[in-house]
């Protein structure tokens, strides 16, 4: 176990780097960050100076090197726009996101477990269409394009939710809502149809046999067998939650690190992009670990392995 | 239980045809779209700006700058269902055919094209084509590559799955007695085996690939206004959520429900080509 553990970890570092580096050449292969950030009247000795100061002017190899150096301590440079230690300015972003994250997650738990099983338990009722039929459309409906409707019908129609930013509790019901929509709706499908898959097993007819309560068929012999495939996609989703979170984040004005991503991303701020890209790799992968760790807690024949 | 099952079999059914009507719609519409659409999508008349659904002339209401949304809407579908399939096409032949060698041919290169994928595999999707497509330019040719640079990696993982069970396989194993080439092996044996499999992926990539070029353009990226592309129509349409709701609510609809429609045709196709992947 420790030494899956440590090499699961080696190659979440692995990936981090990797990503880094990617991002780093084709962030330089992508044109002249210090043009757009110079008044246009400069002079070319100016430009010189302000590329030779920042170390632009380096070969390739020595600019990726001190990069580098420079990221294993958690420097990144300063934000070409804030003038402002660039991983600083993540990290202050990161709360905001993980917040939303947070609570779009538990939303979607609890949406989409409760409609899976029943779904699954009650097959080919009105449930059952109800449920499968919202989860199809939840799949389907773009969040940017929720989020617009969400806001027209309770901020400009009804004017009972704030169009965007933080601050009380309402300010998080359409973001949430709207992050958690897609994910739930994956979650739903695949939880009924794990489900079903358990369902037909013979230890679930022993355990009816048995006369076992239906709730403790459903939740002790049903619910923790299917929990295998839930959990895995569970896991891959919530990494793809930041990646929700970049445009759920832009729509409600949310200060988060996603919304920071496409900010510095527009503004052509490579410090930090390199910043966000390293903090948001990071957090992917620690996150599919955990969920790889988790496996063992609910699969104990996984332990060994 | 077999009346059920029945039941289930004309559900799926029902949804699958529901999904053929909804892609097909989208499908002429994009082909069509001079004969469909009424007016010129990049025609600007000012006196007719921001005109409600219903005005004559202009079925869906018109825009900030008086072109007709029906029109921009209709040219939007070809705009979608273009980069859908351009990328597809893309993915599925570079992703394909990497996972095809990968799997075949094994070896330090095969183990390269797979730890690449690893490491695209653990960065958000929306995330990483946004980058890639903030870095490579705008546009609608640029935007087919970034999407195809961040989604051709699922073909080359599941293909690469399927070679190395399909290559242990009998007729495989025959086709090598018999003297027959790698070359041939590959593309005669083994290739047609694992062609359900990309068709899958495939038509489950359509329309994430589609909405994920309209969230891009949304947020600014990728297309570029005035080409009537629905996610920048939805960008546009955020500075007149107040006054003009048509703006929103029909190029979204539009994308919501081409990207349902081809999900249902996906999850159709799924449940005939492979009964294992029913999800």
């Amino acid at each position: 176990m420790r030494a899956y553990f440590l090499s699961r970890l080696a190659q979440t570092l692995l990936v981090v780097f990797l990503s880094l580096t990617a991002v780093f050449f084709l962030a330089r292969l992508g044109g002249d960050p210090v043009l757009l950030f110079l008044p246009m009247d400069i002079q070319a000795k100016d430009i010189n100076e302000f590329r030779e100061r920042l170390g632009f002017n380096d070969p390739l190899p020595v600019q990726y090197g001190r990069f580098m150096a420079g990221a294993v301590r958690g420097d990144f440079g300063e934000s070409l726009r804030y003038k402002q230690d660039a991983l600083g300015l993540v990290l202050e972003r990161l709360p905001a996101t993980l917040k939303l994250g947070g609570s779009a997650l538990l939303l979607t738990f609890l949406l989409a477990i409760p409609v899976g099983v029943i779904s699954a338990m009650r097959r080919g009722s009105v449930w059952d269409f109800v449920g499968m039929g919202g989860a199809v459309l939840g799949q389907a409906i773009p969040g940017f394009w929720l989020g617009l409707m969400l806001i027209y019908l309770f901020s400009v129609q009804l004017g009972w939710l704030p169009t965007g930013g933080t601050g009380g509790v309402v300010h998080y019901v359409m973001p949430v809502l709207v992050l958690a929509s897609f994910y739930a709706a994956r979650i739903a499908r695949l939880t009924r149809s794990a489900m079903l898959d358990v369902l037909g097993e013979d230890f679930i007819l022993t355990a009816r046999a048995k006369g076992l309560a239906e709730l403790v068929v459903v939740a002790k012999h049903t619910l923790r067998n299917a929990a295998i495939p839930i959990v895995t996609l569970a896991g891959l989703e919530t990494g793809q939650l930041l990646g929700g979170a970049v445009i759920t984040e832009t729509i409600f004005a949310w200060p988060g690190v996603g919304r920071l991503t496409v900010q510095a991303l527009l503004n052509r701020d490579f410090p930090l992009v390199l910043a966000a890209v390293f903090v948001i790799s990071l957090t992917y992968t620690l996150t599919n670990l955990a969920v790889d760790l988790l496996y063992g807690w609910i699969d104990p024949r996984t332990r060994r392995a | 239980m077999s009346a059920r099952s029945t039941f289930e079999k004309a559900r799926r059914n029902a949804l699958g045809i529901v999904g053929i009507v909804l892609a097909s719609a989208a499908i002429v519409a994009a082909i069509a779209a001079p004969l469909v659409a009424p007016h010129d999508p990049l025609h600007a008349d000012f006196a007719q700006s921001l005109k409600p659904p219903g005005t004559a002339g202009h079925p869906w209401g018109t825009d900030q700058l008086g072109r007709d949304l029906f029109s921009r809407v209709v040219y939007g579908a070809r705009i979608a269902l273009f980069i859908g399939f351009c990328t597809v096409l893309l993915t599925a032949v570079v992703g394909g055919l990497l996972g095809l060698l990968a799997g075949y041919f094994g070896g330090w290169p095969g183990t390269a094209v797979m730890r690449l994928a690893d490491v695209q595999l653990s960065f958000p999707f929306i995330l990483l084509a946004l980058t890639i497509n903030a870095i490579v330019g705008l546009g609608l040719r640029n935007i087919i590559i970034s999407l195809a640079a961040a989604g051709w990696v699922v073909y080359a993982r599941v293909v690469r799955g399927e070679v190395l069970s399909v290559k242990q396989r009998e007729y495989v194993h025959a086709a090598a007695a018999l003297g027959l080439g790698r070359g041939r092996i590959l593309f005669r044996h083994v290739l047609p085996n694992v062609l359900p499999s990309i068709i899958i992926v495939a038509s489950l990539q359509f329309s994430q690939f589609i909405v994920a070029e309209a969230a891009i353009s949304f947020l600014g990226f990728g297309v570029q206004p005035p080409t009537p592309a629905w996610g920048s129509m939805l960008s546009e349409s955020r500075d007149f959520l107040y006054v003009a709701w048509w703006l929103a609510a029909f190029p979204g609809a539009a994308l919501a429900l081409t990207a349902l429609g081809i999900n249902l045709v996906g999850d159709w196709l799924r449940d005939l080509l492979d009964p294992k992947f029913r999800a």
